[in-house]
């Protein structure tokens, strides 16, 4: 009979919606149960601090040039210290690395050593002053957290310091501290006011 | 009781459907151009729901049909599908002609109502099946690119987004087998998961008009259609296999699909792709290696008055970002602007390391279709999506380079049903729900700042759509669209930049910890949109004039709401703002088109007002740890887009035909009276085809392709003092390069045509001369030129 087909083809299709609905709710049921709260990030390898010793040779004062921007990539304006050296002298320089959002400070200038081979430090400055590494890495190619810093005469400017990382250590100049062909990707570039008095 | 008067009522019935319902409607159905018999061919006659098949002669009868008026659709897997008006007052025959457009490899259908679910005064173009085979090897935004009007956004050779009439991004949607894909699509290096062999065929709509898809699509709609299957019971199959000089790569895909003259069927599908590094004229694209893998599975059954199919796809690729653009802060980019070639530059390498991008994207379907007799087609569908996206940037520990620094998972559910009323005479109408949960989860184990948070996102929206055909050649159209959004997030802020920009003041109730330098804030917002769209159709004699006027809305994206932070892959900062209310579009559309005859033409101008548009610029410099950084903020903004599409075609000889494109966008920043960032050059392209289909099928065609500079740009230079060279720089990353002109090639042939088995073999040049070039619209050209020449040797198997 007509009347009991179109009913059979009618409950056929209500049974088939009902399945794709429990299908579908039961997806939804179980996703929405997720009710915790994020886990927080404290970024892995952020440098907030970059501190440069500068120790005297001829018996001056130690110098220490501090970066410090605890933000990270916020906007407030990092707190940089400079310092004044002696003129025709001889420092000992020794670069630290801290990441101080983090209660006790984590030393990323130890994790920069063990992985020596793909970092390099490189140093500039307006002044007449001229650095040699005093460090090697594995390969005997100089990483630059020791070096050694000689000023001449009296003038007052800037100090610049910057960390590539995976440079080519074998290009021309790269060994003796030209960052020209160097390459690589930067991961430090702080620059210091620094006079020679 | 009950049962003598139903009884009775159905003897009444029978009676009178006795009396006037005993005519016979037949006919023939050939092809348009040759008069060719079409066998196999569906025509279906709207309302009873009678569905049959053409037989050997193009034959077709179908008989106990009342007296009335009514409108016969004709298909056929080869044609557009055609809709006309049949009276019926005895014994009817009537011989139809369809357009064999597909048999002419080079043309892409210009306009076309290839499935019925696109309004009629909507820009429609359509790819067809053997135009998805000549560019198997291809993304979706480099094959979209063969319509006018749509550009893409590069980011280097592989991640090409499509940007329709000046649009893109989450202003565009797409379609993936009825489904609306959900993926990261606000990243502007983030491309679509697609695999376009997984299509029958491919449609764009230009504009708003689609309103049964979503009310935010204020560029477009890209519809992935799924490939028909024939009611009868066979087995073919489908294969191309593509090599590439550039890039040293190869591409395979391969489908196979059995159906049943039951009805039933079940088809399966896979692409594998395995590329190399690209080669720019001059040098090496050194890390730009690209590999992917898809398959897809569709079973069901479809005997026309009813159906139910599972589709499942799924979708993984593996990206490398060129390492020279992977940079430090303005100083590393004034190196990398200042060298005229890439900073990093090695052998080639099929190798992919970071950086790159790894995705993997699920896709699942179940949906259920019936016709009633007399009133129309109901559907229904629940689909689930699942898309990781990760990317892997150097890392400093070189141990952990295989930890992303960017890890997100989004899960989206989606339920919708619509009802289609099409036995109304001169009328159709379409009303559908749809209702939608995501949950994007950003995993914490990166040890990197969130890029975007974690949010749960619930949408609804219903929509009517109608038409009415005022006389046969004149169709009007109206749809009204309403949806509804709620984003929950929980987002973890710098305190010190929550205060900079004020929140404290709108949103404190939002903040659920303080953690000293970072708080969590729980961000809920709503949104809600209204959309329309009305057009008109006329025809005259061969002339089709189109106006369609469309209004839609778009809610601000994850990243234009939650971005805060380091960018890596940009090399700036960028911030979004929690403020931001919904995109208000209006666009209005014109389109005078010619389909017939040996000249063609289709031109289509349009203009787009748009508030609250959100655009993202650059607004100073930070000075970090790696130096300085450009800050990019986004704001919202009045915009206005106008522009010019011009098809045209002219047929020479009966082998050799013209075809001509023009496209040209202008964009305009309102409040600031500057030009928009990112809108398309104007772009024309010219290509001579010859086409023999008596001599094995041969196809040959040469294209010339020009871009000119882009003149109108927003001047975003700005100066940075450098310390170590104690001088002030201009950074340029927004002039334009500079215009650039490119031959193509392309040639076919079939080498084994019979019954059961066809083989063809193409060779495709693009850049034949090897130009040396950079494109505006592809985001690494501050780095390195675009690829070089390829030349691609394709077989594609039919059996």
């Amino acid at each position: 009979m007509k009347s009991i087909k179109l009913k059979k083809t009618y409950s056929k299709s209500i049974v088939q919606l009902g399945i794709l609905f429990c299908i579908g709710t039961a997806f939804v049921a179980c996703s929405s149960d997720n009710d915790d709260l994020p886990e927080i990030i404290n970024q892995e390898e952020l440098i907030t601090t970059v501190k440069i010793e500068l120790v005297s040779e001829n018996g001056g004062e130690t110098v220490v040039l501090n970066y410090l921007d605890l933000d990270g990539n916020g906007p407030n304006t990092p707190e940089i210290t400079g310092g004044t050296l002696n003129p025709n002298a001889t420092y000992t320089g020794t670069v630290t690395l801290l990441n101080e959002t983090v209660s006790p400070a984590e030393n990323i200038s130890e994790e920069v050593k063990e992985e020596g081979v793909d970092h390099q430090f490189f140093y500039s400055s307006t002044l007449n002053v001229t650095t040699t590494y005093l460090d090697m890495d594995k390969n005997g190619h100089p990483i630059g957290l020791a070096f050694k810093l000689n000023t001449n005469d009296i003038a007052s400017g800037s100090f610049s310091i910057v960390l590539r990382h995976e440079p080519n250590k074998k290009a021309v100049g790269v060994q003796e501290g030209n960052m020209e062909n160097a390459g690589g990707e930067t991961d430090i570039f702080v620059t210091f006011p620094l006079s020679v008095n | 009781m009950r049962f003598i008067s139903i009884g009775l009522c159905f003897l009444l019935g029978v009676f009178a459907y006795g009396q006037e319902c005993s005519y016979t409607l037949s006919g023939t159905i050939s092809d348009f151009h040759n008069n060719a018999p079409l066998i196999g061919a569906t025509v279906i006659l709207v309302g009873p729901e009678k569905a049959i098949l053409t037989d050997l002669h193009g034959h077709f009868k179908i008989e106990g049909v009342c007296k009335g008026t009514y409108r016969l659709q004709i298909s056929h897997p080869a044609c557009l599908t055609k809709v006309i008006k049949v009276s019926l007052e005895g014994n009817t025959v009537k011989n139809i002609h369809l357009e064999h457009h597909v048999d002419q490899l080079e043309r892409v259908v210009i306009t076309g109502n290839s499935n019925q679910d696109a309004m009629q005064t909507a820009e429609e173009t359509y790819l067809s099946d053997k135009m998805l085979a000549k560019n198997s090897a291809a993304s979706l935004g480099q094959l979209l690119k063969n319509v006018t009007g749509v550009n893409s956004l590069n980011t280097g050779n592989h991640i090409s987004k499509p940007v329709i009439q000046g649009l893109s991004g989450s202003r565009v949607l797409i379609m993936n087998h009825s489904t609306r894909l959900q993926g990261q699509e606000w990243g502007s290096e983030h491309a679509p998961e697609i695999d376009i062999n997984s299509a029958g065929s491919i449609s764009v709509i230009k504009g708003a008009s689609a309103l049964q898809y979503g009310g935010d699509a204020i560029g477009g709609v890209i519809k992935i259609n799924p490939k028909r299957i024939p009611r009868k019971d066979s087995l073919y199959g489908h294969s191309v296999l593509v090599g590439a000089t550039n890039g040293r790569g190869v591409g395979l895909t391969s489908s196979l699909t059995k159906s049943f003259a039951s009805g039933w069927f079940i088809s399966a599908q896979g692409t594998l792709k395995h590329f190399g590094d690209g080669e720019a004229p001059d040098y090496m694209l050194s890390n730009t290696g690209y590999r992917e893998k898809a398959f897809s599975t569709h079973i069901g059954y479809d005997v026309y008055t009813e159906g139910l199919s599972l589709y499942y796809s799924f979708f993984q690729n593996e990206i490398g970002i060129l390492s020279a653009s992977h940079l430090g802060g303005i100083e590393d980019q004034l190196r990398a602007l200042e060298s005229s070639q890439p900073l990093i530059i090695h052998d080639f390498s099929y190798a992919i390391d970071a950086p790159r991008q790894e995705v993997n994207h699920h896709l699942g379907k179940l949906a259920y279709f019936k016709r009633f007799k007399n009133a129309g087609k109901w559907t229904v569908q629940y689909d689930f999506q699942r898309n990781h996206r990760m990317e892997f940037d150097r890392r400093r520990n070189s141990a952990e380079n295989n930890v992303p620094a960017v890890d997100l998972l989004l899960k989206t559910h989606s339920f919708s049903t619509d009802f289609d009323f099409n036995s109304i005479e001169d009328a159709s109408l379409k009303i559908g729900v749809s209702a939608l949960y995501q949950d994007n989860f950003s995993n914490p184990q990166t040890g990197v700042k969130r890029l975007i948070p974690d949010y749960k996102k619930y949408d609804f929206g219903a929509y009517a759509i109608g038409s009415y055909e005022v006389n046969k050649d004149f169709t009007g159209e109206l749809g009204v669209r309403y949806d509804y959004s709620k984003i929950d997030a929980y987002k973890y802020y710098q305190t010190t930049f929550w205060k900079e920009r004020g929140y404290q003041n709108n949103f404190s109730s939002w903040v659920v910890k303080d953690f000293g330098n970072q708080l969590l804030v729980h961000p809920v917002m709503q949104f809600n949109a209204f959309s329309a769209t009305a057009g008109l159709a006329y025809k005259i004699s061969d002339i089709g004039l189109k106006f369609n006027y469309s209004l839609a809305n778009r809610a601000p994206n994850p990243s234009e709401l939650f971005s805060e932070g380091l960018h890596h892959s940009a090399a700036r900062i960028e911030l979004g703002d929690l403020r931001f209310t919904n995109e208000v579009a209006h666009k209005f559309t014109l389109s005078i088109q010619k389909e017939k005859g040996a000249f063609q033409f289709h031109l289509n101008p349009y203009v787009q007002f748009i508030d609250n548009f959100v655009v993202l610029d650059p607004v100073g410099i930070r000075q970090t740890i790696r130096g300085s950084y450009q800050v990019w903020a986004y704001r919202q903004t009045q915009a206005e887009l106008m522009g010019l599409n011009l098809d045209l075609a002219y047929q020479l000889t009966k082998n050799i035909g013209l075809r001509h494109q023009f496209s040209l966008v202008k964009g305009k920043d309102k409040s600031k009276k500057i030009a928009l960032a990112y809108i398309p050059p104007v772009r024309t392209q010219t290509k001579v085809h010859y086409d023999n289909p008596e001599w094995h099928n041969f196809s040959f065609s040469v294209e010339s392709v020009h871009v000119f500079a882009q003149n109108e740009y927003p001047d975003l230079r700005f100066e940075v003092f450098v310390p170590t060279t104690q001088t002030t720089e201009t950074v340029d990353l927004s002039t334009p390069p500079g215009a650039y002109h490119l031959w193509n090639l392309s040639t076919g042939i079939d080498v084994l045509n019979n019954a059961h088995t066809q083989m063809r073999v193409g060779l495709k040049v693009t850049n034949l001369f090897d130009k040396s070039y950079r494109d505006y619209m592809n985001r690494q050209r501050y780095y390195a030129d675009n690829l070089g020449r390829n030349i691609q040797l394709r077989l594609v198997f039919n059996y």
